[in-house]
């Protein structure tokens, strides 16, 4: 669950439930003990604690979709979260603000894709589809070419590709420089 | 004799006119001339002239092995070479030396091409300018031609040339070493436009022939189901050789169509009414400039004029092709580009934390803004929850689109004639005004489509604009079609008659005329 998201989406949303029936029955004032007609306006923490809980129970995909509409451009779909996701998954980092912005024009552009009907239609992989793939015979032919391969990397111990140790986690985003510049 | 076509000087090689080795020589020497068009990232002179005097002794013998041997060719360095390096204009891989040659390659030296070098590029075939690349950007010799200088009143060679003009891309460099005449054809990649974008430019025969008709084998991968091997020549006919000694399956690519492959001997097209021509409406948008516009009109005439059927056609989808591509090609490209990681080959961090830290450092050393943003745009396409909402859509669109190409070619239609770009090539400085994504998506425009249904196109240079830059026009046939494609691009060359590049500034040194050449009275005409 993202905290980054502006406090305000918060508030509202509790407003919004607490304005309404709300599943679990009590209305804050009730639950606190009060009756009648004390207006009885709701201290920021509990606000807070039962937005946050309101908010926990939204599925997430939700919550993003309502932070999309926020913002016609699209932005607001890349959320630090999406973009520690996406670093970790590209091993590439964005570096900067403009390439965070290029992503969300890019989804945007996308997203003209929704204008068109595909009922009905196959996605396409390939445009041979309607033709036999050929594999080759499973016969060794040709290799043995262990030296040249090992030429190409920096560094290799005998016959071995060496590596840096694995099972070491990349650092998460708020732990390291939100865009370390080159 | 560097200005010849192929054939011309496959028949003086042939007759001993000239050497292997004394083509060799004029074209390294005009490279050298050339080198501020920055074309060319590395030179394989000692290997060039090696395959030269291997050439010679078989021209000696009378055992020629076609009409290849002996000719100067570049190739894109995207290619695999063995021995020579093969950076893809990235800094990912400077310094990698492939152990083998991709096989488009290997089936030109088997025929005793010379290859002369590796040419620049954009970044890993991204962009359409061949300005993204760590080398640099490339200059479009039209520059410097005298058609251009003359009517901008300047001379030939500026000590100031800040408004120089961009090839096009990405594969700028192959299209400026063709233009300059530091070689006689030059392959290319082509994956939304990269062959004939720079041949519209550069005023040069730009094919892209059908998917699976040449192997990628060898040739680094951007998006799978898109790329092919381009060719640029001079002329049609040149074209038709070398794709004749490139067509054909390949073990090692399987997504090669197996069966014979026919020849590509261009008949002499005399009576066109029979051809059926398509317009297609959906082309003709706001952004083209007049002068394309009035071009591909006059086309269109011209074909009706000689008797062909000439109609309007439509596919429906064109407006969504460029989004659909965008989408494809930074899924695939996030997908391609995950093997860089820096332990096999190329460039390697210093970074020994963890494997995950060094890959990560390593990719953001080696990749530039460009490849990073089209990497994450693909990853972000390709997460669970967007899965089925882009790349599955997507999909579903290129069949679409696709199918858009089918049902016309099956209403009749032979051939479809658009434009290849919206304007002629501008400078470098005003292209730069825009980011590479914007740029892509204005300039492939004609292009790509035709990437998505994996057809065959040309793009052939048909006259001047009223600066002196070329302007061309696309021809797209169906599937597996390229003999009849090319018939039509042959005989619509032989009517437009495009002038050749005037570079006389760069040429007087280098066409030093050997005696032979001035005896020789052959009619080169009957072939």
């Amino acid at each position: 669950m993202s905290v980054h998201a502006s406090p305000t989406l918060f508030m509202a949303m509790a407003a919004k439930e607490a304005a309404g029936a709300h599943p679990d029955g009590v209305t804050l004032s009730a639950s606190l003990g009060l009756t009648g007609g004390a207006l009885r306006v709701p201290g920021r923490g509990d606000m807070w604690a039962r937005a946050v809980r309101l908010g926990l129970r939204a599925p997430l995909g939700g919550f993003r979709a309502f932070t999309a509409k926020a913002d016609a451009q699209g932005s607001g779909r890349v959320t630090a979260e999406v973009i520690e996701h996406l670093e970790r998954l590209a091993l590439v980092d964005f570096g900067s603000q403009e390439a965070v912005a290029r992503l969300e024009k890019a989804i945007a552009f996308a997203d003209r894709l929704r204008q068109v009907d595909t009922d009905g239609v196959e996605p396409m992989e390939s445009v041979l589809e309607d033709r036999c793939l050929y594999l080759r015979s499973d016969n060794v032919v040709e290799g043995n070419c262990a030296e040249e391969l090992l030429q190409n990397s920096h560094r290799v111990v005998e016959e071995y590709f060496v590596a840096p140790p694995g099972n070491i986690p990349l650092p998460k985003l708020d732990e390291q420089e939100s865009f370390p510049h080159n | 004799m560097l200005g010849r076509t192929l054939r011309e000087v496959s028949v003086a090689l042939k007759r001993g006119q000239v050497t292997p080795t004394e083509l060799c020589q004029k074209c390294l020497a005009l490279i050298k001339k050339t080198k501020f068009l920055n074309a060319y990232i590395t030179v394989s002179e000692e290997a060039a002239l090696k395959q030269a005097e291997a050439s010679e002794k078989r021209y000696k013998k009378g055992q020629s092995l076609g009409d290849l041997d002996g000719i100067p060719v570049a190739v894109k360095d995207n290619f695999s070479t063995t021995g020579i390096e093969t950076t893809c204009a990235s800094n990912m891989l400077k310094g990698y030396v492939p152990p083998y040659n991709a096989t488009v390659v290997q089936k030109l030296l088997d025929q005793g091409a010379l290859l002369m070098g590796k040419t620049n590029l954009d970044e890993f075939a991204m962009g359409s300018g061949s300005t993204d690349g760590v080398f640099g950007p490339v200059k479009n010799p039209w520059s410097y031609s005298k058609q251009y200088r003359e009517k901008r009143k300047q001379k030939p060679r500026d000590e100031n040339d800040s408004d120089w003009l961009i090839t096009g891309g990405s594969s700028g460099g192959s299209a400026a070493a063709v233009s300059a005449f530091t070689c006689f054809a030059a392959l290319g990649s082509d994956t939304g436009g990269s062959t004939r974008n720079p041949a519209a430019h550069c005023g040069l025969i730009g094919f892209k022939p059908s998917y699976g008709l040449v192997s990628r084998h060898g040739l680094i991968p951007l998006v799978n189901s898109m790329d092919v091997p381009g060719i640029l020549t001079r002329c049609v006919d040149d074209t038709a050789i070398v794709l004749g000694v490139l067509a054909g399956h390949d073990p090692k690519d399987s997504t090669t169509v197996q069966g014979p492959v026919n020849s590509f001997l261009l008949p002499s097209l005399t009576d066109v009414s029979k051809l059926c021509i398509g317009i297609p409406k959906e082309y003709l948008v706001p952004e083209l400039s007049p002068e394309v516009r009035s071009l591909w009109s006059k086309a269109a005439d011209l074909f009706d004029s000689e008797g062909a059927k000439v109609k309007e056609v439509s596919l429906p989808h064109t407006c969504y092709s460029i989004v659909c591509y965008h989408v494809l090609c930074t899924s695939e490209v996030a997908s391609n580009m995950a093997r860089f990681d820096g332990l096999e080959y190329g460039h390697r961090c210093d970074i020994d934390i963890s494997t995950e830290a060094m890959y990560a450092t390593t990719r953001r050393e080696g990749f530039n803004d460009v490849v990073r943003g089209r990497i994450l745009s693909g990853n972000f396409f390709l997460l669970k929850e967007n899965y089925e909402d882009y790349f599955i859509k997507a999909q579903k669109v290129r069949r679409l689109i696709a199918n858009d190409f089918v049902n016309v070619f099956n209403s009749g239609v032979d051939v479809l004639l658009t434009p290849t770009t919206l304007r002629e090539a501008v400078p470098y400085l005003e292209f730069i005004q825009e980011d590479n994504r914007t740029r892509s998506a204005q300039d492939d425009i004609f292009t790509q489509a035709v990437n998505m249904a994996g057809l065959p196109a040309v793009n052939i240079p048909v006259a001047l604009s009223r600066q002196g830059l070329p302007i061309g026009l696309q021809f797209i046939g169906p599937a597996f079609c390229d003999q009849q494609l090319l018939t039509v691009a042959k005989w619509f060359e032989q009517q437009v008659q495009f002038p050749v590049i005037q570079l006389e500034e760069l040429m007087d040194d280098c066409s030093s005329v050997l005696a032979n050449e001035k005896l020789a009275s052959v009619s080169l005409k009957q072939q």
